[in-house]
């Protein structure tokens, strides 16, 4: 955990409302692991007070990047920031995607700007060695962030690109590509999507790990801010510092 | 030319090597902060309430951001006094730091029983007792705004401890100077003040509250005049001992609660952004000090000119 001023190398328009951020940041690279996230303070200023949480979507070299949709003051004041600039950032925080398991095939779930954790965990399982199938889903394609991987399979819900549909539709209509494999899904984007998925997955017995979001104070476990309930015991986990990224069976969406 | 003299003494049987403490439930119980801070340097920690027994908390959301400011629902989430005693206290024993425990209760019993339990661990150097956490059906501020309540916990937890005992104001009263005098009277060697004050948020869209108790307690800069304000009232009014505490995110805030009649200040919100602040703002307060020929920084504690 670190708490640092960093300069900005890039903002990088993806979509009308979403952007990359690339600071150059070598310890904070050292350290990162795919899922975990950051916590930033967009300003110097007491307005907006609290830091904003993001996932940390690639590292490369020293250079740390994170992919930011637009939805609010803070990620709007995010957005209008240039080369040179600096970001304070507290991080890497939370625990992230498991990959040292012994499974083959790595499927990759994304609705929306949910899609921002998984280049950097795509590289990592490339280094592994893995099988790699990313299902990336969006509202239309306007908004939908492509990845351009190779195994990279759309679904829009207006059918603008990809399959007509959600992103759950296109993991099912797609079960040929994995069902007599040893795979594992890992699962990130909006919380009715997590849910499908936690379903889809417990029906069918699939290993599975998704990163879940919640309003954060302090992001680093000192505020007992964002709870989310233990499937097995009573007693919630901390988002912050146990997750963001839980195996499905372990919470209660 | 002399040393300056940071220290400061909160009635008789506590003196803190400089006025910054660090609030309760706003550090944990120190563990995590202690990566960027060392606790050693600052004048006090103050745990998260603890309760008799472990409380799982409410649930989400806990907490939302407000104009220069946040309301937190978190329900006294906490780890009971005998996981307490049993995983946190080894870390603060050894961070060397001053530890006070912040206590919650929903009987006057439970506040004794929970005092009695941690007053034999001679790291424990003092009690901040809450009674007036807005955020729990039972307790909390159903004591807190209630004068009788105050006198009866203050009274009883006074005969369990020898150890200084700060009794924990809430601002969600017409004359908190009433407050303080009771604390007086039935033996509290302090008041700290103020705790959040109740607000809430609608999300405009779904029409319903952005967190799920509905009403959370509001803290951060926001609130800064208001707690100067109740800070001011208790000094002009009752000789005791007072803790400053809320919104509190620069030294010159630090320096307006002491010249207001704080004795010490505790910063809450700005841990959660600013991890370092407590070591910054004891840096910006010795050079206020240097800089206006400052010698003890005791002297500062209600020299407000009117
Ligand atoms: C672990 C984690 C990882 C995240 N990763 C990404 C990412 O990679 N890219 C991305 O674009 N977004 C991500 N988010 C969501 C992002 O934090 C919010 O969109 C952002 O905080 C909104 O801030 P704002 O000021 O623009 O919005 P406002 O609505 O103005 O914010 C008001 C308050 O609500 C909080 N808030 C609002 N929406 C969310 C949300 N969905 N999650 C958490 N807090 C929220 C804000 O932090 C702030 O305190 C992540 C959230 C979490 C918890
Ligand atoms: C998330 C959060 C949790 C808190 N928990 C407690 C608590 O357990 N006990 C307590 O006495 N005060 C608690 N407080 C109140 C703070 O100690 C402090 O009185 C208040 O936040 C005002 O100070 P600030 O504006 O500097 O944050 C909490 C405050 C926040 C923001
Ligand atoms: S955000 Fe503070 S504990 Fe998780």
């Amino acid at each position: 955990m670190t708490i640092e001023n960093y300069v900005i190398l890039r903002n990088k328009k993806l979509t009308e409302k979403t952007f990359e951020l690339t600071i150059d940041a070598p310890e904070l690279a050292r350290l990162s692991e795919p899922g975990q996230f950051c916590n930033i303070k967009v300003s110097g200023e007491l307005i907006p007070l609290l830091r904003r949480p993001f996932s940390i979507s690639q590292v490369s070299g020293t250079e740390v990047t994170f992919m930011i949709a637009v939805t609010g003051t803070g990620t709007g004041i995010l957005a209008k920031k240039q080369t040179g600039d600096e970001l304070n950032v507290l991080g890497p925080l939370g625990k992230g995607f498991g990959i040292d398991d012994t499974f083959e095939t790595a499927i990759l779930i994304a609705g929306g700007i949910g899609v921002a954790p998984f280049p950097f965990l795509i590289n990592k399982l490339k280094e592994q060695g893995k099988e790699i199938i990313l299902f990336n889903g969006a509202r239309n394609s306007a908004e939908l962030i492509k990845l351009n991987f190779e195994n990279e399979l759309n679904s829009t819900d207006d059918g603008s690109a990809g399959l007509k549909g959600n992103v759950i539709d296109l993991l099912h209509a797609n079960r040929k590509l994995f069902v007599n494999k040893n795979v594992k899904v890992f699962g990130c984007g909006p919380h009715p999507m997590l849910k499908a998925l936690q379903d889809y997955c417990s029906t069918g017995n699939l290993n599975c790990e998704i990163s879940v979001e919640s309003n954060m104070a302090c992001g680093f476990g000192i505020c007992q801010g964002c709870p989310v309930h233990s499937a097995s015991e009573d007693k919630y986990y901390l988002i912050c510092k146990d997750g963001p990224v839980f195996n499905s069976r372990d919470i209660i969406l | 030319m002399s040393e300056l003299d940071f220290t400061v003494k909160i009635g008789n049987k506590l003196t803190l090597k400089n006025p910054v403490m660090l609030a309760s439930g706003t550090v944990g119980y120190g563990n995590e902060i202690s990566e960027f801070l060392d606790l050693s340097e600052i004048g006090a920690i103050v745990t998260k309430s603890i309760s008799l027994k472990p409380r799982k908390g409410n649930p989400p959301q806990r907490v939302v951001e407000t104009t220069g400011g946040m309301l937190n629902a978190i329900g006294l989430a906490n780890v009971g006094v005998e996981k307490f005693i049993s995983e946190k206290l080894p870390f603060l024993e050894k961070v060397n730091s001053t530890l006070i425990c912040n206590i919650a209760a929903s009987s006057v019993e439970e506040y004794t029983e929970c005092v009695k339990i941690l007053d034999k661990y001679k790291i424990i150097k003092g009690f901040e007792i809450n009674v007036s956490c807005p955020n729990v059906k039972d307790g909390g501020l159903i004591f807190g705004n209630n004068l009788e309540a105050v006198a009866g916990i203050t009274e009883k937890v006074r005969v369990v401890t020898e150890k200084p005992v700060i009794i924990k104001l809430s601002p969600n009263v017409s004359n908190i100077a009433e407050f303080a005098k009771v604390a007086k009277e039935r033996g509290a060697d302090a008041v700290s003040a103020i705790n959040t004050l109740v607000g809430t948020a609608f999300d405009i869209y779904t029409r319903r509250p952005k967190i799920k108790n509905i009403t959370g307690g509001l803290s951060g800069p926001a609130i800064k005049p208001v707690a100067l304000a109740k800070v001011f009232e208790i000094s002009r009014n009752v000789d005791i001992p007072i803790i400053g505490i809320g919104g509190i995110s620069k030294w010159e805030d630090a320096i307006e609660f002491m010249i207001a009649g704080a004795s010490a200040f505790q910063l809450g919100t700005i841990n959660f952004v600013n991890p370092k602040a407590a070591k910054e703002i004891l840096e910006g307060v010795k050079n206020y000090c240097l800089q206006n020929n400052i010698k003890e920084i005791s002297g500062l504690t209600g020299s407000y000119e009117l």
